[in-house]
């Protein structure tokens, strides 16, 4: 009787979500892998990680296939999170330019790499 | 039960909302301890989001250059530099893991106990060795890299303390997971979900799902971006 009132679905779906899953995350890797760089890295890294995100949630977690009371639950607190987001990310660029306005802090320091710590050796041949 | 009867004949959609909060009855159609998952994931969804919005702050305050991660994170395998290799393999067995948590689920309400009980004795085993690889990496970076909580030799202290802190946090969620599974798994075997119904292993699922779901936005968080 309380089976029957579960999630039940047929194991298709869910040999196709996981599949998804893993070429989605190839992909991540590729981009990371193949080097692009800059606004098309983000771009793409943030929207695979906002479709694996969604299938998980809504397949694995069978949010698709719930009452919309529950998935109103689940999703509308978080909303709350996407203004936390957008008002720590003015304030932290707002901070961090009366940094360099007030304080004099060096905006052209480029951070160290393993291979300038270890010494060159390995570490030269290692890079392409 | 005789709820989930009564529920049968509603509305779907907008009407359905309005219905399942109106009526002077239990709103939620689900068993009480799936409820209760779900509140607890979505407080631990901001207990992250805190902790990644953190992240972000600091990251943008500092001037001080933020480390390469792809350079840190990389690992020699075979006399060659494969950036990241460790963390995509961490990435793709606890999608492994995500994957046969599902089918477990349905097995459960397929009632079929041996099944259930392998795939998540599986589950367990991939998140264990997913905890077993952190724990190497952490040993990488604290002993070979010197990375520490209060500093590093490659540019902005707080890359230590929040990769610490947010992975430190997810490895014990994946433990707790792991145990948390197997007591399920022997309780399946011992046959003691028979009379109560195999809601326990999705609710045991949708923690599980939720690990993986951290680890998303942490892989694209630390490791890509």
């Amino acid at each position: 009787m309380s089976s029957e009132a579960g999630q039940q679905h047929p194991l298709g779906i869910y040999y196709k979500i996981w599949i998804l899953l893993f070429v989605l995350s190839g992909f991540s890797y590729a981009v990371d892998y193949y080097h692009v760089e800059g606004g098309l890295r983000w771009f793409l890294v943030i929207t695979f990680m906002f479709l694996k995100a969604g299938f998980i949630t809504a397949i694995f977690m069978h949010v698709v296939w719930e009452r919309l009371a529950l998935v109103l639950t689940i999703l509308v607190p978080p909303v709350a999170l996407l203004f936390l987001i957008g008002f720590m990310t003015v304030e932290g660029n707002y901070t961090e330019g009366t940094r360099y306005q007030y304080r004099g802090d060096d905006p052209t320091l480029m951070p160290l790499s393993p291979s300038d710590i270890h010494g060159g050796g390995h570490g030269e041949e290692a890079a392409h | 039960m005789s709820e989930t009867a009564a529920i049968q004949g509603n509305p779907e959609g907008v009407e359905g909302l309005v219905e399942d909060w109106a009526s002077d009855k239990q709103t939620y159609n689900v068993p009480w301890g799936k409820a209760m998952m779900w509140i607890f994931l979505v407080s631990d969804t901001f207990i992250f989001t805190c902790f990644l919005t953190g992240y972000l702050n600091v990251r943008l305050t500092t001037t001080e250059p933020w480390p390469l991660q792809t350079e840190i994170f990389a690992l020699t395998l075979f006399g060659q530099s494969i950036p990241l290799v460790l963390i995509a393999i961490m990435t793709f067995i606890l999608i492994t893991s995500s994957g046969s948590m599902a089918l477990a689920v349905n097995f459960g309400y397929r009632r079929d106990k041996q099944k259930t009980f392998w795939l998540m004795v599986i589950t367990a085993v991939l998140g264990a060795s997913f905890v077993g690889m952190q724990a190497f990496e952490w040993t990488k970076l604290i002993v070979d890299e010197g990375i520490r909580p209060w500093g590093n030799p490659y540019g902005a202290a707080q890359f230590g303390s929040v990769f610490f802190m947010v992975t430190g946090f997810h490895g014990l969620h994946v433990t707790g997971g792991v145990i948390y599974l197997l007591i399920v798994a022997n309780k399946v075997r011992k046959g003691h979900y028979d009379k109560k119904g195999y809601e326990i292993v999705e609710i045991a699922g949708l923690y599980w799902h939720f690990v993986d779901l951290v680890w998303v936005f942490i892989f694209a968080f630390f490791y890509l971006l």
